[in-house]
């Protein structure tokens, strides 16, 4: 299997399954499911160098609809069934969707083990915040109070923050994006395929039955500039519609600080993705305070755990010939005559 | 000067070495067991150690032992009761010395023999005492090991007292060789092995165990020394093999004859963890060996490689098996060729984790959500490990269908000689990887065994989705249909039992012709067979059969189940065997099954299969 780089351009329909997609109409599934091919299709890479790894829950119909190789798994587990399938087939693209119950809720303890390990797979967490699949009960991420079906009263748990909890496992590539940036989201996906190691990509994804609108206060197309940031590499910390707002280095914390648009202060925050310390300062901004950060939040190298395995596999056979008849007739042995 | 001692031979004896669980009992059993080997006995090994690391010194709760049976005969077990015990401790003694045979040899570390230790282990006075009754039925050798081992020692100036103290089972094993004639060379040469970088470890050990062989023979300790003379084995090339080693090997046998890389993820368990251990240090062979973050991520990882195209293997015990069930079903609806191992413990939940047990078959056969079939084996001995590996890679990856392999913690530490396989005698297998996108579909199936095409993800033009939802038989598209469910269920039923056409027939043990036929599976068969030759020289005539295929079974089961006046089942369980072969096949059955955490003893099967004749007799 090697990459077919010289001519072939691909589209986005070329990684399309011939199954009707079965969400919801006004789903946002619908949105990352086409970024995902567009991303494909930039990556260009064919149909069966991709294979898409789900567990349970809407998102993680996904596999269905796509035209790679895709194998739609069990609740919580995709994230060890992905890391098999690589370190069988190192050459392979693996992607993961997951959402906030499949990967953080039943799912959670591989998330944590999958980011130290570090195997070169792409997870994408679509986190709307609530149980689509078993009809509206609470998930990690709802926020505190939200009704629903199993909080009557509203809930009483503080939520997870998927993105943070990333970065704290030692991620070694972190972004979060809207599904509403289609743009923006292609391009991370992209960035995220490149990133040779785990890649963690938290998407808002809004569900239109059970939880609509949980993240208009920074996605609503009139106020969303004001409400959240692009983060790049090397890039000045700036946002709001008139691009005249930007982060500042206060007294241990940031501070949001107001400009002409034209007259960017030079106080503004450079980021940088590789300094954990501002990495883990931009993903600690609590909305609506600050501004939801999007983009590519961490980005390290790092070794992976494929690689790791099979460069022992190599050393060993290097060291030891791999002779099973010496093998098995090692120790001592003796002659029945 | 030498005093002349008599010497006895004998075909078979029983000896077992106890003590604190840090005094080095396994290593010494081990040690024992290699040199019996190479003296050409056929001999059987059983450890027994508790689940506490270091257990507090001196209690009875922390003793260890490990008993070894030898003879120059062929053997099937490790002995009901020894006919010697060596006990380094006086809990040892109290745990152990009810099972020594009357007249047995009881060799005794006189030197622990002290107030606290005896008061620890519940002695209300010193049995050593010479009017104290309590080993009245024994001959008692009273040796101070640790004095000995101090004093044989005494020169090593700059090798510490504790370190002298943890050299005392070697004088122990020089004792108990010097007893049984064998050779001290091969200790040396492991000592040499082990200890060639720490020369005064070495030079100490090496000592005490001198030391240990000289006493003996320049003392009157023992009037008699014995001799078992060489079994009568098969001619060939021998080693000593426990189950760990040989479930590895039989791995690297079956992967290297299909062509395939193996994933094996396992969490640390006990007493699987043994295999993960032996397959991480063998990674020339191309293994992925991984301990993964828990049981659900070993089954799914492997189940992710077998999904690419490689042998995903899995191994864990009771309560880890427990938690992978959901993934096995997803093996099995997603048809892939996973291995799963389970080194059967004791006991339900946490239960006794050292100890053996056969208690999981109704759970390896039912304990699925919905009607859920796999392929389940059972190596019946340590060396079976070995072929009952290839079998599961065979039949699995033949098959695209998980197998369980129902091993037990008992064979995976218990070791046997083993005559080194002829590796051309492993049956051919081949991973047939669908490449040709011509009319392909996952769920399209060979005519013959109904599975359907293996496919390397990656390969050009095959790109399909499998997963956990029902499908439609052929497209692999899925559905809710209410018959194609039913036909989909009844497909995956019938793969698993066409594999009846693929394994052998079952063969008779013991006397054909008797009325009473034994069916055990797994370890019990060894004390079958070791009973079926008590019977045997009593007159009497017992046949035996051996399950090592538990789903599908034999073909000629039934036809030989019928064949015999009276069927009676044995098994380390309350009768799961027994109520499956009841219910399927709607015979009567007898039923002997013990969960004691140990193998069923041979005296106690002999007095189950004479009630049986009697009953019998009186019909």
């Amino acid at each position: 299997m090697s990459t077919t780089a010289e001519t072939i351009k691909y589209k986005a329909n070329d990684f399309k399954s011939t199954a009707e997609p079965r969400w919801c109409p006004g789903c946002e599934d619908y949105a990352i499911l086409k970024a995902v091919q567009t991303a494909m299709a930039q990556i260009g890479r064919p149909s069966n160098e991709h294979a898409v790894v789900s567990g349970i829950g809407c998102s993680s119909r996904f596999p269905y609809y796509m035209g790679t190789y895709g194998f739609h798994t069990i609740h919580g587990r995709p994230l060890p069934i992905a890391t098999g399938l690589k370190i069988s087939n190192p050459e392979l693209a693996v992607w993961v969707v997951t959402g906030d119950g499949d990967g953080i809720s039943i799912g959670g303890n591989h998330l944590m083990h999958a980011l130290r390990r570090n195997a070169d797979i792409t997870i994408l967490l679509f986190d709307n915040r609530i149980y689509g699949l078993t009809k509206g009960q609470y998930s990690p991420t709802s926020e505190k109070g939200k009704i629903n079906k199993t909080a009557p009263y509203g809930t009483i748990e503080e939520p997870a923050d998927p993105t943070g909890l990333a970065i704290e496992c030692g991620a070694s590539f972190v972004a979060q994006i809207s599904a509403t940036y289609v743009k923006e989201l292609v391009n991370v996906l992209v960035e995220a395929y490149n990133h040779k190691g785990t890649s963690f990509v938290h998407i808002y994804q809004n569900c239109y039955i059970y939880n609509n609108g949980a993240f208009d206060g920074f996605t609503e197309r009139s106020i969303r500039d004001d409400n959240n940031i692009k983060v790049e590499h090397q890039k000045p910390l700036v946002f709001g519609e008139k691009n005249n707002k930007g982060l500042v280095m206060g007294y241990g914390k940031l501070e949001i600080v107001e400009f002409e648009p034209e007259n960017v202060p030079d106080s503004v925050i450079i980021y940088d993705e590789t300094d954990l310390s501002l990495v883990r300062m931009i993903s600690d901004m609590k909305f609506p305070e600050f501004p939801v950060p999007m983009g590519v939040i961490k980005r390290v190298k790092s070794p992976t755990f494929d690689d790791a395995i099979h460069e022992q596999i190599e050393s060993a056979k290097t060291k030891f010939k791999p002779d099973l008849e010496k093998l098995i007739s090692s120790g001592d042995t003796w002659e029945v005559k | 000067m030498a005093v002349e001692k008599q010497l006895e031979e004998l075909e078979m004896v029983t000896v077992k070495f106890a003590g604190d669980s840090g005094d080095g009992i396994q290593i010494t059993g081990d040690q024992f067991g290699n040199t019996t080997a190479i003296a050409g006995n056929d001999f059987s090994t059983f450890p027994d150690f508790p689940s506490e690391i270091r257990a507090p010194l001196g209690t009875t709760y922390g003793v260890s032992s490990y008993q070894i049976q030898f003879a120059s005969k062929d053997i099937y077990t490790p002995g009901d009761t020894p006919d010697v015990l060596v006990c380094f401790n006086p809990a040892a003694l109290k745990v152990n010395m009810g099972t020594v045979n009357k007249g047995g040899i009881i060799v005794v570390n006189e030197d622990e023999f002290v107030e606290k230790n005896l008061k620890k282990a519940g002695f209300e006075s010193n049995p050593l005492d010479p009017n104290d009754t309590t080993l009245q039925d024994f001959r008692v050798h009273k040796i101070p090991i640790t004095t000995l081992t101090l004093k044989a020692l005494e020169d090593m100036k700059d090798f510490g007292h504790a370190d002298k103290l943890r050299c005392k089972n070697f004088l122990a094993l020089g004792v108990v060789s010097w007893l049984f004639q064998r050779p001290l060379e091969p200790i040396e040469k492991f000592l040499k092995k082990k200890f060639g970088k720490k020369p005064p470890i070495l030079e100490a050990n090496t000592r005490v165990l001198h030391a240990g062989y000289n006493m003996c023979d320049t003392m009157e300790i023992f009037p008699i020394m014995y001799k078992i003379p060489p079994a009568k084995l098969e001619p060939g090339t021998y080693r000593n093999i426990n189950g760990a080693l040989a479930t590895s090997y039989g791995l690297l046998a079956a992967a290297e004859k299909i062509e395939l890389p193996i994933v094996y993820a396992g969490y640390p368990i006990t007493p699987a963890s043994e295999v993960l251990h032996t397959l991480a240090a063998l990674k020339q062979f191309d293994v992925a060996a991984i301990q993964t973050e828990d049981e659900i991520a070993a089954v799914t990882m492997a189940l992710g490689a077998s999904y690419g195209g490689s042998l995903g293997i899995t191994g864990s015990s009771g309560p880890g098996i427990a938690l992978k069930i959901e993934a096995i079903n997803l093996a099995v609806m997603t048809e892939l060729p996973l291995i799963i191992f389970n080194f059967m413990r004791s006991g339900i939940s946490t239960g006794m984790p050292t100890k053996t047990e056969q208690g999981d078959l109704a759970m390896a056969l039912f304990g699925r959500p919905s009607d859920s079939h796999l392929i389940v084996l059972a190596p019946e001995s340590a060396s079976d490990c070995f072929w009952i590996s290839i079998e599961a890679v065979r039949l699995a990856t033949k098959y695209m269908t998980p197998v369980m392999v129902l091993s037990e913690g008992f064979l995976i530490n218990a070791s046997e000689p083993w005559k080194l396989p002829d590796l051309d005698t492993i049956p051919e297998m081949k991973a047939s990887f669908r490449t040709d996108p011509k009319d392909y579909l996952p769920y399209k199936r060979n005519k013959d065994t109904l599975a359907r095409d293996w496919v390397r993800i990656g390969t050009k033009g095959l790109e399909h989705t499998i997963g956990g939802l029902e499908k439609i038989n052929e497209t692999g598209e899925i559905s809710q249909d209410p018959e194609n469910h039913d036909l989909m269920t009844r497909i995956r039923a019938e793969k698993v039992e066409r594999v009846q056409n693929d394994i052998p027939d079952l063969e008779v043990l013991g006397d054909k012709d008797a009325d009473l036929l034994l069916v055990g599976w797994g370890s019990s068969i060894g004390s079958m067979r070791a009973s079926a030759e008590v019977i045997a020289k009593s007159g009497k005539k017992v046949a035996i059969i051996n399950l090592r295929y538990l789903n599908p079974f034999p073909k000629n089961l039934e036809e030989i189940l019928r064949s015999y006046k009276k069927v009676a089942v044995v098994e380390l369980n309350l009768g799961q065997l027994n109520m499956i072969i009841r219910s399927k096949f709607m015979i009567d059955t007898s039923f002997l099954g013990r969960v004691t955490g140990q193998p069923i003893s041979v005296v106690e099967m002999v007095d189950f299969i004479n009630n049986e004749l009697d009953l019998l007799k009186e019909h």
